[in-house]
């Protein structure tokens, strides 16, 4: 009665062909489960490490100084800091010997180099804002030198480390935010290193980028879609759009080399040529984007409009563009997104020198977040480690904000007709 | 800078002439019936003020930078200039930036002095165009204006300028694409006259490295794509591939097939991230976190030559990268599957995962393999993950723990030094550009063909 059969169902090996069949179905499920698993990881792996070497450098060690200006050698009549000139007169004077100094009174001499650039800025800024500390004493908290700031968060060098430990016993340490990170610029120092020039030349290209992308874009997607008449030039149009927006970056850099700079002769470096090079290949993109968001406009619309008199321009630009919109912006944020994290095609137009001071518009040499994260992951001073990834949080927390609002928009104005 | 002002004042004519064209069309409607509204009327006026001229100023920008070279140049203080071109180049390039302001002194003696003259030449070229430009936007506007009547129709002249407007906009693309093949062309071909073609082609040597001075001790540069071409392969379609076609396939087939909703609209965006950080980023995680882990890896397992440049590291984050690419590709032509194949293969007792494997996959197939072909044009071209984790030895090696270099590698290394443009370093870059520019628009083309019939097979 029972497993004479092969085909029958209650049969041992039918039983057993189910059960392995079932099985293999736990493992396909599983091994899907898995893939989907170790990429979320994977994600999950590179966030926290970024933010585990990153966070620190949003903090910066502050060393109290005692430091008397009598017994410096800073030649600085306060009398004479007053003036416009006050700014230039202090950066002449040698306030690096004389914090080494107040440096090595108040703490021996392995304290010499316990401040670097960040704390003569400081104290820079501290002596034009009122000239008259120079006539007494007093003490100042000072950010301390990129070496002491990682001994102090624990992986520095063994004579670091003792004398952090000298401070900590005196209790002239302490930790604070790093404002200087986030409006200082580029420095050869760790300690005084900032984004701000590089958010401020983002800023400018990205501004230049969308200024000509968008519209042109927009526009050329509305005669392709509306418009255009179909025939071979159309389909060349088309297919150079489709192909251009698969082409690597790094081509439209050099694009950008053999026709901004040696070509037209603009300026290295200056965010208008980083900005046209990146509209170029930003644009493709809000093409496609905006030739999918125009087709999904119902064709009743236009017929309505059409029927109450309107023009076929008028049409287009008074009802089918309105409505396309909030398609159209997804697409475009997206793609200022990717525009925004570009480096290739920004280092071959020489976007890479080094800019020690914020740009004032669109022609000043200037450098972006990306490619300033480029540079300071190239240098050799272990200062830089947590400067470039928390350089890397900074952008990561744009691309995130811009994703959101991409995101944002799209459920909330998209229309399902 | 009188070009600058120069568009300051066609700009105002032009808005000028909009007004006007506007008030006068809203006088006439007291009187009749117009065809057009008076805000077409004006723009009307506006759009012919505006347009021609700023066309001319346009077309005069590259007009004034030749004539005043060629003032400059035919004048006294130009014509005691040395006359080797290249030296004669950088003073008057040098020139040019202290007549703008950009720079205090030269290098060069000469180019002070030139200065003055280039300035006086700039503003007379300058006064010419921007003279050209005024005039004829005031000619545009009068004629414009002289047309406005109650059964003139403004509106239609109107939309004929969007017309030419959009028109344009999407030229943009065309002169996108033949600029760059005719600038990388052009690059190369002046490459090819200084290094023979087949070699470059066909040779397994990559020492970019070249004597600057004929006397100078040194290799003469050996410039063989052949190994480059091969790192670039090796990173981008095999190792990248190896870890990104699994786990985006099976990320794919879990999100879609059996992913309850909830889970999906969570996971689909987490996944979309991985795609959506910089690449910067991922070049130098791998450089700082995964190299030195694959090193010791590969030294602990007894390869000696591992090194802390690996094909291996760069490879594998960038198949991490490409994941939510193949998986939206993936996830795009297993949905294009008819339900029908499905519901079928289901009704005859398959289970789910059998469903998938013998009937969604195989249907699903050119389409994925569409995708994947798109993924290696998109890995092969990536350049900051290389530029920072692979290294720049360029070698012809199976061995993934040995560090290969690419062609995005060298192109950036070929650029970013300081050098003269003409050597033959710079112009290999625009080489390497064309080769990689062909490559991944031949894949792109194959791929977008298979998708396309593929979509057509179930439409």
């Amino acid at each position: 009665m029972n497993s004479a059969a092969p085909n029958r169902w209650t049969g041992d090996a039918m039983r057993k062909r189910v059960r392995r069949r079932y099985s293999s179905e736990r493992w396909f499920h599983a091994v899907g489960l898995g893939a989907v698993a170790l990429s979320v990881l994977f994600l999950a792996f590179l966030l926290t490490t970024m933010a585990a070497k990153g966070l620190g450098g949003f903090t910066q060690y502050e060393a109290r100084l005692p430091i008397d200006f009598a017994q410096s050698d800073l030649f600085l009549d306060p009398a004479t800091l007053r003036g416009p000139d006050a700014a230039q007169t202090v950066a002449g004077a040698d306030i690096e010997g004389a914090l080494s100094k107040a440096a090595a009174a108040a703490y021996g001499p392995t304290a010499e180099e316990l401040f670097s650039d960040a704390a003569v800025n400081k104290l820079s800024d501290a002596i034009v804002a009122n000239p008259d500390i120079l006539k007494g004493q007093s003490t100042l908290w000072l950010p301390v030198s990129s070496k002491v700031d990682i001994a102090a968060k624990k992986s520095g060098d063994d004579k670091s480390e003792a004398l952090v430990n000298a401070l900590e016993q005196r209790q002239s340490l302490r930790r604070t935010f790093n404002t200087g990170f986030l409006t200082a610029s580029d420095s050869t120092d760790p300690s005084a290193v900032g984004v701000w020039g590089a958010l401020k030349g983002t800023f400018f290209t990205i501004l230049v980028t969308m200024l000509l992308a968008f519209p042109i874009g927009v526009l050329a997607a509305v005669y392709l879609e509306e418009f255009a008449p179909r025939n071979r030039w159309t389909d060349m149009i088309e297919v150079s759009i489709n192909n251009l927006a698969a082409v690597p970056s790094i081509i439209f850099g050099l694009l950008g080399l053999a026709v901004f700079l040696n070509t037209m002769n603009l300026t290295r470096s200056a965010p208008i040529v980083g900005g046209m090079t990146l509209a170029l290949m930003t644009m493709p993109v809000i093409v496609i984007a905006g030739r999918n968001a125009i087709k999904t406009v119902p064709p009743s619309i236009r017929d309505a409009a059409l029927g109450v008199g309107a023009s076929k321009m008028q049409v287009t630009f008074h009802h089918v563009l309105p409505l396309a919109l909030p398609g159209i912006l997804t697409g475009t944020i997206i793609g200022m997104a990717r525009a925004l994290g570009e480096t290739a095609p920004l280092l071959m137009i020489g976007m890479r020198a080094f800019v020690a001071a914020p740009p004032h518009g669109i022609s000043d040499p200037a450098t972006v977040l990306p490619v300033q994260i480029f540079l300071w992951s190239d240098e050799v001073d272990r200062g830089f480690v947590e400067k470039t990834s928390a350089a890397i949080i900074v952008l990561l927390l744009f691309m995130l904000a811009m994703n959101g609002l991409a995101i944002y928009l799209r459920n909330r104005f998209e229309q399902r007709w | 800078m009188s070009l600058g002002l120069a568009l300051a004042g066609v700009l105002l004519v032009a808005l000028a002439a909009g007004w006007l064209g506007f008030a006068r069309a809203r006088r006439l409607r007291v009187a009749g019936r117009l065809h057009s509204l008076p805000v077409y009327h004006g723009s009307y006026a506006l759009l012919w003020a505006a347009i021609p001229a700023l066309l001319i100023l346009a077309a005069w920008v590259p007009i004034q930078t030749r004539m005043v070279d060629q003032a400059v140049l035919s004048s006294p203080e130009g014509k005691a200039l040395p006359a080797f071109e290249m030296q004669r180049e950088s003073i008057l390039s040098e020139a040019r930036e202290i007549a703008s302001g950009e720079r205090e002194q030269g290098f060069n003696p000469e180019s002070t002095t030139l200065a003055p003259r280039i300035r006086a030449e700039e503003r007379r070229f300058g006064a010419i165009g921007a003279a050209a430009a005024i005039v004829a936007a005031l000619a545009a506007a009068m004629l414009a204006l002289r047309r406005s009547a109650p059964e003139f129709r403004a509106r239609t002249g109107v939309e004929r300028w969007v017309m030419v407007l959009l028109f344009g906009a999407s030229l943009i693309a065309i002169l996108t694409t033949l600029g760059i093949l005719l600038s990388l062309m052009f690059e190369s071909l002046r490459f090819f006259r200084l290094y023979p073609l087949h070699s470059f082609l066909f040779g397994t040597e990559w020492s970019p490295q070249t004597a600057i001075r004929a006397d100078q001790a040194g290799s003469s540069g050996a410039f063989g794509s052949i190994p480059l071409i091969w790192g670039t392969f090796f990173i981008g379609a095999i190792i990248a591939m190896i870890v990104a076609i699994p786990l985006g396939l099976m990320s794919a087939i879990y999100l879609t097939q059996y992913a309850p909703p909830r889970l999906r609209t969570w996971l689909k965006p987490i996944l979309e991230i991985l795609a959506g950080v910089p690449t910067v980023v991922y070049g130098y995680f791998a450089a700082l976190t995964v190299a030195p882990v694959v090193r010791d890896f590969g030294l602990s397992i007894g390869i000696t030559s591992a090194s802390s440049e690996s094909a291996l590291a760069a490879g594998l984050v960038m198949g991490i990268m490409i994941i939510p690419f193949i998986s939206s590709m993936a996830d795009d032509s297993i949905a294009a599957v008819p339900q029908a194949m499905r519901d079928g293969s289901l009704a005859l007792g398959s289970t789910t995962s059998e469903t998938i494997r013998k009937v969604l996959l195989p249907a699903a197939l050119p389409g994925v393999m569409g995708g994947i072909l798109l993924a290696v044009s998109r890995a092969i071209g990536e350049t900051m993950i290389v530029v920072m984790a692979a290294g720049l030895a360029a070698n012809l090696t199976l061995n993934p723990f040995a560090s290969v270099t690419t062609v995005t590698t060298q192109i950036v290394q070929l650029l970013t030094g300081d050098q003269e443009f003409d050597s033959a370093k710079t112009l290999a870059a625009f080489a390497l550009g064309l080769a990689l520019f062909l490559i991944t628009l031949l894949l792109n083309l194959i791929a977008l063909q298979i998708v396309r019939r593929y979509r057509e097979q179930y439409e």
